[in-house]
């Protein structure tokens, strides 16, 4: 019986790697696909800058010091541009926002600071498909406003100025009653010495101005040692599950093909058990699946720096768990329909749902609670959260126990299912 | 060896299998011989465990096959109807898989290998790709394939659909080279042809209902006394010598095939001097004479009133 059973293993083996081109595709179009979209979500570390343009109409010193600000913040990376131009360019997708700074952005920014009156408008032109960037920008553009307005306000020229002939229109005012008058009067005069002091005691205006009462410091945060955030790692896994199922549908595909091809009627006549025969067609399966998760986690490892950070035997153990479920849907897919082409289409269509629900083409972290929920009963997700955790999370073994457990739940699910449901004859 | 008891199959509706029961002796060659859906395939299946009859027994030398695993299964060779092989491997590969099936290994199996591409000429192959093969090569290496274990009974289900003469001309000589060393064959076809050059004994099937069990000359038997001659004529048959062989008492009829071929029916064999002495009479010059030969067609023909092959 072993024999046979090797010789089975051996010659499903064989019949996979004579095709030296679909071999070579197996491989190649997952590592493409996981190479793409690992670029496109971070890569392998640090992150990436938003593209703003400033368009400065108003030619200022403040508006100047507030672009040199915005182009020194690291999140961003800063052109300047004409109001055209940058609309073009927004419009085509080269940039995600343009500040526009309008005429006399300087003259009024510093009187609206203490008493309203007439407000210069910034103008945030944007990408409506980058709607996360502009948020982004705003906050970055408001930080780099304020401080430069106010600076400009308390120590600088245009600001000493401009609280003069805040003090002049105060008098005219007859709008604002005494006390009122009085108390802001204090306060511009405050300013004014305030201002006069640190121009006068100094060659350019004193830093600081108002700022934000907190600095911030973003820690990415891993087990173990901190290490930069790696998009590959997710990508590798996410098209490591996706194309794992897609071998699921050959395998069951090529039990169908044989199965009208006649070649069932040999093995049925040979003194085999079908659960010699099944059971030969999960070895073999899973040997292919590790191979595939091998082949594309070393390559990863090699021009990407995917690393498993975490638990290596953690990491094995849910590779082993998740190619004996590939290889054991494969066997169910075959129950589900009588001939290779009927069952293709279907089992394309459940894959790529598969796929999409495990979170493999975007984290399950971005998908709505209900869905997060929804999504445990898919392999995938399972999978997918067991390599997030063995590689980039850089978690422990115990970690990986739970979703090795589930995926072998669902291996021996489909396993059964297939012996019940498979048809043995033509 | 091989007995099956009042096999039934039912598939929905349809009776596919009606009361199938036959024999196969040791070294004996049976044919199973039956127009396309008359049961054959599934008679064959039911014989070699693939499905389970409704009713009814398969006995291996006198003993039901229990399970799929049952080691007198190693009795069997299975040769499919479909070419059941591996394309994208050797014809060596094929057979290593196919022995192995059977748990032969090692030089045991090398050497089944070697044996049954000696046997079915493809040895000089054997490193090729199945699907580089013709389709003649393909059905020896199916053939083949069936071999490796020394089976004491060999199936082979329609294994020349599809084969050009020269390579069904070298299946027959496989398939009696076999029988030569003390295999048992059961056959299925239907080709006549087939049948009445590799079988001692053949079954006939129809609508899947055994019609006839007989060896060859049994089953001629059974036809009407064919007395029916082929002449040829040195030179053209007459209307007057047509005339003078329907007025001899001994003639039935007479038919002029072409101008110097006729078919003369007689109403016994002892006529035949009768009619020679009349063409001589006549002046005719026979070139050549022979009784027409009775066909497994003509018995297919005579037990069930219609063809056996679409004409």
């Amino acid at each position: 019986m072993l024999t046979a059973f090797f010789a089975m293993v051996r010659k499903d083996l064989l019949v996979y790697f004579t095709d030296r081109r679909a071999v070579l595709i197996t491989i190649l179009v997952p590592f493409a696909m996981a190479s793409f979209m690992g670029a496109v979500t971070g890569g392998s570390g640090g992150r990436s800058k938003i593209s703003v343009l400033v368009v400065d109409q108003d030619g200022s010193p403040l508006s100047q010091k507030i672009g040199q600000d915005l182009g020194a913040d690291e999140n961003l990376e800063l052109q300047r541009s004409s109001e055209a131009e940058a609309t073009e360019l927004v419009k085509r997708g080269k940039a995600s926002v343009a500040v526009v700074i309008p005429s006399g952005f300087a003259k009024r920014a510093p009187k609206a600071f203490f008493a309203g009156g007439e407000k210069p408008e910034l103008t945030l032109l944007y990408d409506p498909s980058d709607a996360a960037e502009l948020a982004m920008a705003r906050g970055i553009l408001i930080q780099h406003v304020m401080q430069s307005v106010s600076q400009e306000a308390f120590s600088g020229q245009g600001g000493l100025a401009a609280v003069q002939e805040m003090l002049g229109d105060l008098d005219q005012n007859t709008a604002m009653n005494g006390d009122t008058k009085d108390t802001l009067r204090r306060l511009l005069t405050t300013v004014m010495d305030l201002n006069t002091t640190t121009t006068t005691t100094t060659d350019k205006p004193a830093a600081g101005g108002l700022t934000l009462p907190y600095t911030t410091r973003e820690v990415a945060v891993f087990a173990g040692e901190s290490r930069n955030y790696n998009g590959y790692s997710h990508s590798f896994a996410g098209m490591t599950v996706q194309f794992l199922l897609f071998l699921s549908i050959e395998l069951g595909g090529t039990m169908l093909l044989e199965r009208q091809r006649g070649l069932w009627r040999r093995l049925r006549a040979a003194p085999l058990s079908r659960g010699a025969v099944l059971a030969s067609r999960t070895v073999s399966g899973a040997f292919l699946a590790l191979f595939i998760s091998t082949l594309l986690f070393a390559g990863g490892r090699l021009l990407f720096g995917v690393a498993i950070n975490g638990s290596f035997l953690g990491f094995v153990l849910i590779a082993v768990a998740f190619a004996l479920t590939s290889a054991t849907f494969g066997l169910f897919l075959a129950t589900m329909a009588k001939t290779q082409q009927a069952m293709r289409g279907g089992a394309t269509f459940a894959v790529l749902v598969m796929t999409m629900l495990g979170g493999a083409w975007l984290p399950a972290f971005l998908f709505p609670p209900w869905m997060q929920t929804a999504t445990l009963f898919a392999p995938t997700r399972w999978a997918m959260d067991g390599f997030d955790a063995m590689t980039w999370r850089g978690l422990g073994l115990e970690q990986a126990l739970a979703p090795t457990a589930v995926l072998l739940g669902f291996a021996a699910l489909f396993g059964v299912l297939a012996v019940l449901r498979f048809r043995w004859t033509e | 060896m091989l007995e099956a008891k009042s096999l039934y199959k039912r598939f929905g509706e349809l009776v596919a299998v009606d009361g199938v029961s036959l024999t196969v002796g040791k070294g004996e060659s049976l044919g199973l011989l039956g127009p396309n859906g008359a049961g054959k395939t599934t008679t064959i299946s039911m014989l070699t465990g693939l499905i389970a009859p409704d009713r009814g027994q398969v006995l291996l030398d006198g003993q039901e096959v229990r399970s799929d695993t049952d080691a007198r299964k190693q009795k069997l060779g299975l040769v499919p109807q479909e070419l059941a092989l591996y394309e994208e491997l050797s014809a060596q590969e094929n057979l290593r898989f196919f022995g192995a099936l059977y748990g032969l290994n090692g030089a045991t199996l090398s050497r089944a290998i070697d044996a049954a591409l000696e046997l079915v000429k493809l040895a000089d192959r054997r490193k090729d790709p199945v699907k580089d093969f013709s389709g003649g090569m393909k059905r020896r290496i199916n053939l083949a394939a069936a071999l490796l274990h020394n089976p004491q009974l060999i199936i082979l289900d329609e294994p020349t659909v599809g084969v050009d003469p020269q390579s069904r001309n070298a299946i027959f000589e496989n398939i009696e080279a076999l029988k030569a060393n003390g295999c048992a064959i059961l056959y299925t076809t239907h080709y006549m042809e087939e049948a009445e050059r590799l079988c001692d004994r053949i079954v006939i099937v129809d609508q899947g209902k055994v019609i006839a069990d007989d060896t060859l000359r049994g089953l001629y038997a059974r036809l009407p006394t064919q007395n029916r001659l082929r002449i040829e004529l040195l030179a053209p048959a007459d209307a007057a010598l047509q005339a003078r062989l329907r007025a001899l008492s001994s003639v039935r009829s007479v038919t002029l095939l072409s101008s110097a071929l006729l078919s003369v029916e007689l109403e016994a064999v002892e006529a035949l001097s009768t009619v020679v002495v009349g063409l001589n009479d006549h002046g005719a010059t026979i070139t050549h004479l022979e009784t027409e030969r009775p066909t497994l067609e003509a018995v297919f023909l005579a037990l069930t009133g219609k063809r056996l092959r679409d004409p």
